[in-house]
């Protein structure tokens, strides 16, 4: 297992937003300063809000900046009928004051001590944790083969876009996007579903015994797994996390 | 979408609950549910976080391997479900 | 703790001229749906109800002679522990009343209705009959819908929503009290919004 499996009872800590940017039409990325020590990539922070009459909500965010990074970073997409997503990308602003408690997870995590093949299946805002390995792998000089496949709904959904070309140039990294909705003329990568025969033609292959990582909606990741699986990858070396929606 | 499936997602969302109250990485715990004997990552297993409280079920057979609920000045566990919890050390 | 300025959840303004317990916000149009599981899916031809006296099965309907039995309308507000309140919600169904009078169970002094599942909840005699519980099993002028516990659900709109357990099928008559799925976790015996019983000691 990564990490130290003995650790201290998480408690909640204030953090400092530093930063709230509109990515894509639907998802804003929040750089927070906090004090949590080294994170995983991968890992996650519950964040709770709090109204003046005591009434609380809290959500889990996946980390989506590396630990070498200056910030923690999240990745949120406006849920229009959620409760907490709508405040955190309309409501919250640069210099706000938010709680959360983490690093969270020990499971869904890599780091470059484990060394690859790996490949990353990310549905939505499930990229995020990607992106904090994808950025870790970068820092800490992995030569491991990284590999990430991402479903978008259409161009202008990509998350993160400029760093994710960027990482496309480096050696070993492979950015793989399929848009779901809708491709732009002289679009040059997948279009459609991410499906059995996306998956058998997209992912690194069982022979190559890859660590494989799914996030994303709850039905996007139980039917990926279930086909990698069908493909011949171990269950155990197939991680998921859900996030609903 | 699966209105249902929306609601149901896994051990990584209950994660931060548990470890409010136990000082141990929680999502690498293999816990072997008592009704079916399987064993699995708590991440893996099945997570009902919008009842009133959280409950965690067995992704083989769906019986209830863990129930969590906060209330104000306590969290109440019951573990019943859970024959076994094995914690890695390093 | 920290105050997250502007920060409501999904709550509107306003008292709804004193139809909201305290602590609860109206959640207007909407109907969240909150799930301690998966959504049971029994056929309805393998669907019945049962009375039981302590755990003696004593009454049984199936899914048409349930159909059969007196139906009344319910119009009412529900009030959910987790803060949400909804006004007016219509619902039909057959009055614990009759379903109890079926059986004869001179020592009984609680109900737990059990659900496919395996949920239960708990009530005093009291909180189940005289017309205030009822079993539904249509909503909104339609059959009640899997993820708000049909085929049939239990009613008990003067307590707490978690009481109206979903894809029940059946009540046990007991002269004991056994606290059911929430109520041995921390959460309120009997739960009345009005005195804002949530939890074990409110």
């Amino acid at each position: 297992m990564v990490g130290a499996a003995i650790q201290r009872r998480l408690t909640w800590q204030v953090a400092q937003v530093s930063a709230h940017v509109r990515d894509t039409p639907r998802c804003w990325r929040i750089s927070l300063d906090v004090e949590l020590g080294a994170w995983l990539p991968g890992q996650h922070i519950d964040v709770r809000l709090t109204a003046s009459d005591g009434y609380q909500a809290q959500r889990s965010y996946s980390i989506a900046s590396a630990p070498e990074e200056r910030t923690l970073d999240l990745v949120v997409e406006r849920l229009d009928d959620g409760e907490v997503s709508p405040y955190l990308t309309d409501e919250l602003r640069a210099g706000d004051a938010i709680e959360l408690r983490g690093p969270i997870g020990g499971y869904f995590v890599w780091q470059a001590g484990l060394g690859g093949p790996v490949q990353l299946i990310a549905g939505g805002s499930g990229v995020a944790p990607f992106l904090a390995m994808l950025e870790h792998h970068q820092a800490a000089g992995s030569d491991a083969r990284l590999s990430l496949l991402y479903s978008a709904r259409a161009e202008d959904d990509i998350i993160a876009r400029e760093r994710l070309d960027e990482h496309a140039q480096r050696a070993g990294v492979e950015i793989d996007i399929t848009l779901t909705r809708e491709a732009p003329d002289g679009w040059k990568g997948r279009i459609g579903r991410v499906d059995a025969a996306m998956l058998a033609e997209a992912v690194i292959p069982a022979s190559e015994q890859p660590q494989v990582f799914v996030c994303g909606p709850t039905a996007f990741v139980e039917g990926v797994a279930e086909a990698l699986v069908a493909q011949g990858h171990a269950p155990a070396v197939v991680k998921t996390e859900r996030f609903g929606g | 979408m699966d209105h249902i499936a929306a609601h149901r997602l896994d051990g990584n969302a209950a994660a931060g609950r548990l470890e409010d109250v136990f000082a141990v990485e929680i999502t690498s715990v293999r816990a072997t549910c008592n009704g079916c004997g399987a064993t699995a990552a708590v991440a893996e297993l099945t997570v009902y976080a919008d009842a009133p409280g959280t409950v965690i079920r067995c992704p083989s057979c769906e019986a209830v391997v863990m129930r969590l609920a906060q209330v104000p000045g306590s969290t109440w566990i019951d573990l019943r479900g859970a024959r076994t919890l094995q914690i890695p050390l390093r | 703790m920290v105050i997250s300025r502007g920060f409501l959840g999904r709550r509107r303004d306003g008292d709804r001229g004193g139809r909201l317990p305290p602590g609860q916000y109206d959640v207007g149009d909407r109907f969240p749906v909150l799930s301690a599981g998966p959504t049971p899916h029994t056929p309805l031809e393998r669907w019945d109800f049962t009375v039981e006296i302590g755990r003696q099965p004593a009454a049984r309907w199936s899914w048409d002679e349930f159909q059969a039995l007196p139906h009344e309308e319910i119009s009412v507000d529900i009030h959910c522990v987790t803060k949400w309140s909804k006004f007016d919600t219509r619902w039909s169904g057959v009055s614990l009343d009759a379903l109890i009078e079926a059986v004869s169970a001179p020592m009984a002094a609680f109900v737990v209705g059990f659900s496919d599942g395996g949920y239960t909840t708990n009530l005093p005699l009291a909180d189940a009959t005289g017309g205030k519980a009822w079993i539904v099993d249509r909503y909104d002028g339609g059959p009640l819908d899997p993820e708000h516990g049909g085929p049939a659900r239990l009613l008990v709109p003067h307590l707490y929503f978690w009481k109206s357990a979903k894809w029940v099928r059946g009540l046990r008559l007991l002269d004991h009290d056994e606290p059911g799925f929430w109520e041995t976790l921390g959460y309120h015996n009997r739960g009345d919004p009005w005195l804002e019983q949530r939890y074990s000691g409110d």
